[in-house]
């Protein structure tokens, strides 16, 4: 053995470029972060920002028409033009997924255990009573109850949360390196979400994984990941120890996106009498294959200098591992 | 309240929504009569078909002759059993000819993508643009007439309507989250197709099947009436037909017969498959 092991996960300058029918989009442009085993990392960002597509480059799993540039390093070994062949050896293998709609994740037509045994089967060669007795124990680690019983019933005879557990075994089921949950908790209500976050924690914990965890709920990045990255128009503009993004956000989205969280306890009235409104951010989102030349975030920043419309800001720190993107700030330092 | 709690909570089953289904229960009663038929004259039959008795011809219906005879002296019951078989043999081996190449070029289709799926849609629109029964006289008229070549026909004109549904299905389903569920897992696009689509896309071939099956008998029965298809002495519905024509007048119910048998089998196999369609349909059978 080396005496150091390869970064779990190292992208550098990742780009993701979709050819669509009204042209074509960077969704995703300069994407950097490490991710180590046993670390954990949030990617926060409003519906449109290249979240979902930055997990989809990572699985290998981009649809066909998009083209990805950059780097993408897992363990040590690129795999930006790595055929198919060889991402079906990782995916389920190396680096373990959980998707958004529990519901939806089964096939309906294939018993639980057989789903969660598959990978085994696949990338382990186990024999079918061999993967059983180990999907069984997966199952039962998930919290399944009475999971050798139930090993034969079908999706649709268990609920939403029972669903997002059994895919967590699915995921899980040969012991991965890297595990990426894209919304896992999205369509989930409030108190099972919190039993499901709870889950993931303890089985990233226990494993010494490496954890990804993809969500637009900061309450759900806040206390659930060491470091996060926040993105915008395709890009990172934030990253940086959860913390610190928290109490010193240094990107006017970030900056924007905290002051536009409900929070317990405001006066309903502000002190001139009128009602207390909730912060928003002005304007949307811009259309992704029509991204301005500079700063995406430019038309809605309430802080914009005209040169930020022009050129795209470099990454600037503000404190050791706290990086973020925005021309004030290069300016400033 | 509490009695009846249960019992509202719980869907019910297949075999209870099938018995309540009137065009199911019709159709299937209707196909299990031909079925029925088929075997029936394997082992037994009233007369030999084959028996020409001209002493005995067209005769009305009698305790001997339960629906008469025909102008060469034979047992129209018998026929009528024997020509079952007739069908029903077309319909199994066209339709399995239709579902076994039709599926796979509709799976390939949809797994590959791109210029394969472009070549074989376009191909079935080029097969599917003539009349089902106008390339099949023209196939028996190449390669000549006799039961073989009709039933290869009529299974060449399915395939094009297999691959179609499909593919359509295929693709459809193609876009749900469980078949990206199966790729993250690291499984290839074969293991996905044949283990994740195929048994999602089943429903949809069943029922296609048992429609694509009354076209093969009407198919055929078109065939053998035109004397392309079922060669003499051999019994067809189709044949019977024809050679009751040129009697009409005279003896109107030796066409009357093998015509409604042919209408019957026809409509419980479509009315099966309308019934199979709304019992199989998934949105119906599990609560999402």
């Amino acid at each position: 053995m080396t005496t150091t092991a390869p970064t779990l996960l190292e992208v550098k300058n990742l780009g993701v470029r979709l050819h669509t029918h009204a042209g074509v989009a960077d969704a995703v442009r300069g994407v950097s972060f490490t991710l180590q085993r046993g670390e954990t990392l949030g990617l926060v960002g409003e519906s449109g920002c290249g979240k979902s597509l930055t997990a989809m480059a990572l699985m290998g799993l981009l649809p066909e028409s998009a083209t990805t540039s950059g780097s993408l390093r897992f363990q040590g070994e690129e795999m930006i033009g790595q055929s198919d062949a060889h991402w079906c050896r990782l995916r389920g293998d190396r680096i373990g997924m959980v998707f958004q709609e529990p519901m939806t994740a089964l096939n309906p037509v294939h018993p639980i255990g057989r789903q969660v045994a598959e990978p085994l089967r696949l990338h382990r060669g186990l024999s079918a009573a061999a993967a059983r007795q180990e999907a069984v124990a997966l199952l039962d680690r998930v919290g399944i109850p009475d999971a050798a019983r139930r090993f034969d019933a079908w999706p649709h005879q268990f609920s939403g949360g029972q669903r997002q557990r059994i895919t967590i075994a699915m995921a899980l089921a040969c012991g991965p390196d890297l595990l990426i949950a894209d919304e896992p908790t999205t369509a989930l209500d409030v108190t099972v979400a919190g039993q499901i976050l709870e889950l993931i924690r303890e089985l990233v914990r226990e494993r010494g994984m490496g954890l990804l965890l993809i969500s637009h709920d900061l309450g759900v990045i806040a206390q659930n990941v060491q470091r996060m990255l926040v993105m915008y128009g395709g890009m990172v503009v934030e990253n940086g120890p959860t913390r610190a993004v928290f109490t010193h956000p240094g990107h006017p989205y970030t900056q924007g996106l905290l002051a536009s969280r409900p929070q317990l306890g405001l006066p309903t009235r502000q002190a001139d009498g009128t009602r207390h409104r909730l912060a928003a951010i002005p304007g949307s989102v811009p259309e992704l294959h029509r991204l301005p030349a500079g700063c995406p975030f430019t038309e809605r920043c309430s802080g914009a200098l005209p040169a930020c419309a022009g050129t795209l800001p470099a990454v600037t720190a503000l404190a050791p591992g706290h990086l973020a993107r925005c021309l004030r700030l290069e300016v400033s330092a | 309240m509490t009695a009846a709690l249960p019992r509202t909570s719980r869907p019910a089953t297949l075999a209870q929504r099938a018995a309540r289904h009137p065009s199911f229960v019709i159709g299937a009663v209707l196909t299990l009569l031909l079925a029925g038929a088929a075997l029936l004259s394997l082992v037994w039959t009233p007369w030999s078909p084959y028996e020409m008795n001209l002493a005995a011809k067209l005769q009305g219906p009698s305790a001997a002759h339960w629906l008469g005879t025909d102008p060469f002296g034979r047992d129209v019951a018998s026929l009528l059993l024997v020509g079952a078989r007739n069908s029903i043999l077309v319909g199994v081996i066209a339709v399995g000819i239709g579902l076994g190449l039709g599926t796979a070029l509709g799976l390939l289709a949809s797994a590959r993508r791109g210029w394969v799926e472009e070549f074989i849609m376009r191909m079935a629109d080029f097969t599917f643009a003539f009349p089902a029964i106008l390339s099949a006289i023209m196939l028996t008229a190449v390669f000549g007439a006799g039961i073989v070549n009709s039933i290869i026909a009529i299974g060449i004109f399915n395939i094009p309507t297999f691959a179609r549904v499909t593919r359509a299905s295929a693709n459809a389903i193609g876009a749900r989250d469980f078949i990206l569920a199966a790729r993250a897992c690291g499984k290839g696009p074969w293991r996905i197709t044949l283990e994740h689509v195929l048994p999602n896309i089943l429903p949809v071939l069943i029922v296609q099947a048992t429609i694509q099956f009354a076209v093969a008998i009407l198919a055929e029965a078109a065939l053998s009436y035109l004397g392309l298809g079922t060669q003499p002495p051999q019994p067809s519905w189709g044949r019977m037909l024809s050679e009751a024509q040129t009697l009409l007048f005279q003896t109107p119910m030796l066409a009357v017969y093998p015509g409604v048998a042919i209408a019957l089998a026809v409509l419980g196999l479509n009315l099966l498959g309308d019934g199979l369609r709304d019992l199989l349909d998934p949105r119906l059978t599990r609560k999402r």
